[in-house]
């Protein structure tokens, strides 16, 4: 099995229809750096790519048992992917060592997640590195307004990339950022506009790069505490009483435990939560002081989907609290703690008893 | 799939890690897997008693769930144990549940 090092790194690519997102990986494509990279497509647009190493999609999805739409598995993801691999194996096709899907505008990407967490020959083989989501600054506030999908995949983004800026004025650019900043404060935000931007900071900085894992963790980190200012609370709280728009209800929060957390307790209680209230949690990625582990531990997931936790070699701030991000609907983060501590506290009298 | 007892051996969960010395708690926590899944269970039997149910482990592999009218489930691993738990104790469970964040302190 290969280890997580040695897996290809998976890049998921999404956006509404019409925000850019051929453009944005015809770019990023363009970077000599990223140019070993294997793209799957899922339709032709307007834009053409011309890349080496290109296959289509068509959409076929294998809904599961459960018949929770987070859990279908893509079975034409299975397919390219496991070919793709195949090809590459038997040196058919340059072994690449990125590989990129875009995704429909309309699509959800949560099914893709769960397709390459859950496929017994691709999960061996590739990881899930960054997503990310590309939002039109002069349509994106109309998508988001009225497209669940587009929410979505904000949500699910690691990455944000604010395109056509340059075709909206400053205010408009800065509403929709704040905005962003609301929905998903842990993922930073690129205009790709300005045409400054690093492609590699988009693609692979993520939590799998011994250099940069630390840096990743400082950023969320620093949303986080944009989060637990209580002035910033104040001042989002008025934008929550418009109710008629659906992304209205959906917040960030952040879930803060001082001491620190029993491993055991934490896996129970939080496959419990999103057992029961998956639905509501769209997003979770934290940082966790864990009782007997030195250093600290890094989970994050979408909605019930959680990866595998990694570890990091130091601290990145300071700070030793258990800090988790949520991005949730309808529920508060006070009765969160609450939970997590009643539960802790289970544990560490569940020790003294072992 | 064990050639034994037919069961189909589970996916990897992320709460397993806890197992792995590398990644959590391990050498530091001082316990292997058995003992790992076994304060599992303990922990888990604090939350499931407030719905009347009992887990237990089974082969180190998997775990039985009940409830008190000898109703029994296996499950895998902790997430498919949430789904077992409702369906035999015939309501939610709910760790946001005031009622159960109640017992819970209390019991801690």
């Amino acid at each position: 099995m290969a280890s997580g090092d040695t897996k290809i790194p998976v890049n998921v690519i999404t956006g509404f229809l019409g925000s850019g997102k051929t453009t944005l990986l015809r770019r990023l494509l363009a970077s000599p750096r990223l140019a070993n990279t294997a793209v799957l497509i899922n339709e032709f647009g307007e834009v053409g790519l011309d890349h080496l190493l290109l296959e289509r999609l068509d959409e076929e999805t294998v809904v599961l048992q459960s018949g929770c739409v987070c859990c279908t598995i893509r079975g034409d993801l299975v397919t390219a992917v496991r070919d793709l691999f195949f090809r590459r194996e038997s040196g058919i096709i340059p072994a690449f060592d990125r590989l990129a899907v875009e995704t429909t505008g309309l699509a959800d990407p949560a099914p893709i997640v769960f397709t390459f967490m859950a496929d017994p020959v691709i999960r061996h083989h590739f990881r899930l590195g960054n997503t990310i989501a590309t939002v039109d600054a002069v349509n994106g506030p109309l998508h988001l307004d009225q497209n669940p999908e587009s929410v979505k995949q904000v949500l699910v983004a690691d990455r944000i990339a604010l395109t056509k800026t340059d075709i909206c004025d400053g205010e408009q650019t800065a509403a929709i950022k704040a905005r962003l900043a609301r929905l998903n404060p842990a993922a930073p935000l690129v205009e790709t506009a300005a045409g400054d931007f690093d492609p590699e900071d988009l693609l692979a900085a993520d939590l799998h790069d011994p250099a940069r894992k630390n840096e990743e963790v400082r950023r969320w980190l620093a949303g986080a505490e944009a989060l637990a200012d209580p002035q910033g609370e104040a001042g989002h709280s008025h934008r929550r009483l418009d109710v008629n728009r659906h992304s209205a209800r959906i917040h960030a929060i952040c879930v803060t435990h001082e001491r620190p957390l029993d491993w055991t307790a934490f896996g129970i209680w939080l496959t419990m939560l999103l057992n029961r209230h998956g639905e509501n949690v769209l997003r979770v990625k934290g940082i966790l002081n864990v009782l007997d582990a030195p250093t600290p531990v890094v989970i994050h997931g979408v909605q019930h989907l959680i990866h595998p936790p990694v570890h990091l070699d130091r601290w990145p701030d300071g700070d030793r609290r258990s800090r988790i991000v949520f991005i949730v609907r309808d529920l508060d983060r006070a009765t969160l703690e609450r939970s997590l501590a009643a539960f802790n506290c289970l544990a560490e009298a569940g020790s003294e008893a072992a | 799939m064990c050639g034994l007892c037919g069961v189909v051996g589970a996916e990897d969960h992320w709460t397993d890690a806890a197992a792995t010395s590398r990644i959590v708690g391990g050498a530091g926590a001082g316990r292997t897997r058995r003992q790992e899944r076994l304060r599992r269970v303990a922990i888990g039997n604090k939350i499931l008693a407030h719905y009347g149910l009992k887990l237990s482990d089974w082969q180190g592999s998997a775990y039985i769930l009940r409830n008190r009218t000898g109703r029994q489930e296996i499950v895998p691993h902790l997430a498919a144990l949430w789904p077992a738990a409702e369906a035999l104790a015939g309501r939610p469970c709910d760790p946001l549940d005031p009622d159960v964040i109640a017992a819970m302190s209390q019991s801690g």
